[in-house]
């Protein structure tokens, strides 16, 4: 069985990329936070960035810095994972569409409003032929991404180098409609209180986080990535002994977990999915959260992700991102949880080098 | 190459709403394509392959609740698998059985009705959720208390061939001992008149291959596969084998397709390997062939560079569903399925000259043949190529 290993990152969000390192944690007072703005001209045609939604900008930017990062060309699997898809361009020609009437339209956002675009222009840009996977499966989907990774890892003696993200954006009407849906918080909030606040609803947020991860170790790699787990249904007090079956599929118990990374986004409806692992399975375990940072979105976990390969590599943890007073000074094993709305919860098991 | 077991099907397409009245209808050469009678849409006078059940009679089907959050693709999912669960006899099917759907656009037909009552009116917003794909295959998941591995694929019009392909990994690595792999796609003002704003919509019933094709008739349809790990099948028929798959990218345009093929001839040969088997093995493909002027000259070439003189009989069976976008990979699976069993070649319907510029000549009549191999192809925008390799269970 082949190993996997993170040998490059890049990640987009409302931090910078330096926010481990020089603990400047941005703040924002609103329910709907955008990505920074990077120079998308210095990896991207002009033209060809004018037409792009932020999915797609931040999707390919975020590869072309992976690729970098890795000192690869070209990867031998690209897997996107996208809970929403590129709701810009589709709520664009939806509302042209039913303004019109039906009745005559450019095709140009219909063209870019199918799922697998950030995939497919990742693709045209690298002139890269190689297998090309789009998940979209609510907050799972970077999820399933990295299960197909490791599933091609471990059968296709070709595959070596796989590209794998997360990315999600947020669009007027649609972020608007899941206001409506009470999956926005009502009253504004500052993402730094959002953990403590007791309120439905969440903070939005548009990120992108890519990785690459190859079956051979490098200088430059980060962790590697040990297996990943999707379920769909779980009661709160089953998740506890859900996570504790994942272990043991690899031998462990929670005990040897150094970190676990949660997925806690002040929603006072969901969050007790987080509160059941935090004050029982892994009561005494350094317990960190990251949507007070970067916001909620369908793919955000790929975020937690990249903050765990970080620190897998660098060993460096802001108080500011810790749920509990615990200290750990080598984190060997570090594990994500993250669900959404009570449904679609998913499990990434990372291990330091 | 053994392959996965492949021992459930259901499906419904403007052909057929069960498996037997589908094969009747490729058999007797019976297209479902017409004008639209449900579906309400200005362009009227556009065909459709369109399922004769009008949402209220799905739900009575179904036996939804009167507040249920099913879009019409999520309804006719669980339909499709309902149909394949009394098939199968499995009629309760054990909860950790994995599902991987595979959508185009999900439940949008229920965001371009409601999107201007939203803001208004709070008794519609409980389908604001349902316009995303993984919501669909959640509702479905949910209907049939299937609560371990639940995932969706969305990669346009190869959605459910991804599926398809990615079930059929998950069963091999051990990760899964059962999951029901297909798609769903229903009609929708935003595809029809996405399709009809890059003009590639034909205002006839579509000629895949032919040289006068003048584009693609646009269907619904639902249509999911059950594939199991050998230790489990117990007393079910094998209906066939997945032996092969294999997925490339075009890397040419987001929307159409290369002049030589390459992402359909990368993913054939990946396939191929995959399986384990040679071209001249291949007894029968049934093609993409949307009847564009483009797919169907690059995916021509694609077979030529792929077989070389000796190409295999082929047809496109879209003439006879209309192309059913993510579910076409799925429903053409299945009539694959029911050429193996049939031993019988469905034809290409409407052909009536070869391409100036390969000359290739489709199956145009129901065809009784020895089928041990089956390719089928299903591609989609973003460069997306796919294809599968269906093998008798010997």
């Amino acid at each position: 069985m082949n190993r996997l290993y993170v040998n490059g990152i890049s990640s987009i969000s409302p931090q910078s990329e330096d926010i481990l390192e020089t603990g400047n944690l941005r703040e924002y007072q609103s329910n709907i936070i955008p990505a920074l703005k990077h120079d998308y001209k210095s990896m991207i045609q002009p033209m060809m960035l004018r037409r792009m939604s932020n999915a797609v900008k931040m999707g390919l930017f975020c590869s072309k810095k992976t690729l970098l990062d890795a000192q690869l060309d070209m990867p031998d699997a690209i897997m996107v994972g996208t809970g929403q898809g590129c709701l810009q361009d589709t709520e664009k020609f939806m509302e042209a569409m039913l303004t019109a009437e039906e009745g005559l339209l450019s095709p140009t956002s219909f063209i870019q409003s199918t799922h697998n675009t950030v995939g497919g222009q990742i693709a045209l840009d690298l002139k890269c032929t190689a297998y090309n996977m789009t998940y979209t499966q609510n907050s799972v989907s970077f999820e399933s991404a990295l299960l197909d990774a490791l599933l091609q890892a471990r059968t296709e003696s070709g595959t070596q180098n796989i590209l794998v993200g997360g990315v999600d954006e947020v669009s007027p009407a649609f972020t608007g409609f899941q206001e409506l849906d009470g999956q926005l918080k009502k009253e504004p909030v500052k993402n730094t209180d959002l953990l403590w606040s007791k309120t439905p609803g969440s903070i939005f947020s548009e990120t992108a986080s890519f990785f690459m991860l190859g079956s051979q170790e490098t200088e430059n790699s980060y962790a590697e990535l040990v297996d990943v787990e999707i379920i769909n249904t779980a009661e709160i007090q089953n998740i506890g002994e859900r996570t504790e079956r994942f272990l043991q599929t690899k031998n462990l118990t929670s005990s040897a977990i150094d970190i676990v990374i949660l997925g806690n986004n002040g929603d006072s409806r969901y969050d007790p999915f987080y509160h059941e692992l935090q004050e029982k399975l892994f009561a005494e375990t350094l317990q960190l959260a990251y949507k007070h940072l970067v916001g909620e979105n369908n793919s955000v976990s790929a975020y937690a992700f990249w903050i765990a390969s970080k620190i897998l590599k660098e060993n460096k943890i802001p108080d500011f991102i810790k749920l509990n007073d615990l200290n750990c000074s080598k984190p060997r094993r570090i594990l994500i949880y993250n669900q959404y709305l009570g449904k679609n919860h998913g499990l990434i098991l990372l291990q330091k080098l | 190459m053994k392959g996965v077991a492949i021992t459930g099907m259901g499906i419904i397409s403007s052909i057929g709403r069960d498996l037997e009245e589908t094969s009747d209808s490729l058999k007797s050469g019976r297209s479902g394509i017409d004008k639209p009678n449900i579906f309400q849409t200005k362009h009227s006078n556009i065909l459709v392959g369109e399922i004769s059940f009008s949402n209220s009679e799905l739900e009575n089907n179904l036996d939804l609740e009167m507040n249920h959050t099913f879009s019409r693709a999520t309804m006719l999912g669980a339909y499709a698998i309902k149909q394949l669960l009394v098939n199968t006899g499995l009629k309760d099917i054990p909860s950790e059985t994995g599902i991987i759907s595979g959508t185009s656009v999900g439940g949008i037909d229920m965001t371009e009705r409601y999107f201007h009552d939203y803001p208004e009116n709070t008794e519609n917003r409980r389908f604001i959720r349902a316009q995303h794909p993984g919501f669909s295959t959640e509702m479905i998941a949910e209907y049939f208390g299937l609560k371990g591995f639940v995932s969706t694929i969305s990669t346009a019009c190869s959605s459910s061939a991804n599926a398809i392909m990615m079930g059929a990994r998950m069963i091999e690595s051990g990760k899964l001992k059962r999951v029901i792999v297909g798609g769903s796609d229903c009609l929708t003002k935003f595809t029809l008149n996405g399709f009809h704003s890059l003009m590639i919509l034909s205002e006839n019933n579509c000629r895949p291959f032919d040289q006068d094709r003048d584009g693609l008739n646009l269907g619904e349809a639902a249509a999911y596969i059950l594939l199991e790990a050998d230790d489990c099948i117990g007393d079910r028929k094998v209906l066939g084998r997945v032996t092969g798959y294999g997925n490339a990218n075009d890397a040419f345009h987001q929307t159409a397709s290369s002049e030589n093929g390459e992402g359909a001839y990368l993913a054939i040969s990946k396939a191929l390997k995959k399986a384990g088997i040679k071209s001249r093995d291949i007894d029968y493909i049934n093609a993409h062939g949307t009847g564009t002027k483009n797919n169907d000259l690059s995916e021509s070439f694609a077979f030529q560079r792929a077989f070389g003189d000796e190409i295999p009989p082929f047809s496109s069976t879209k003439a006879y569903t209309g192309h059913t976008l993510g579910a076409a990979g799925a429903v053409e699976a299945i009539f694959s399925l029911i050429s193996l069993q049939e031993q019988k070649v469905f034809p290409n319907l409407n052909f009536k000259s070869g391409m100036k510029e390969t000359g290739l000549f489709p199956v145009t009549k129901p065809t009784k043949m020895k089928i041990s191999n089956i390719l089928s192809n299903s591609f989609g925008f973003g460069g997306n190529c796919t294809s599968l390799i269906f093998q008798k269970d010997e």
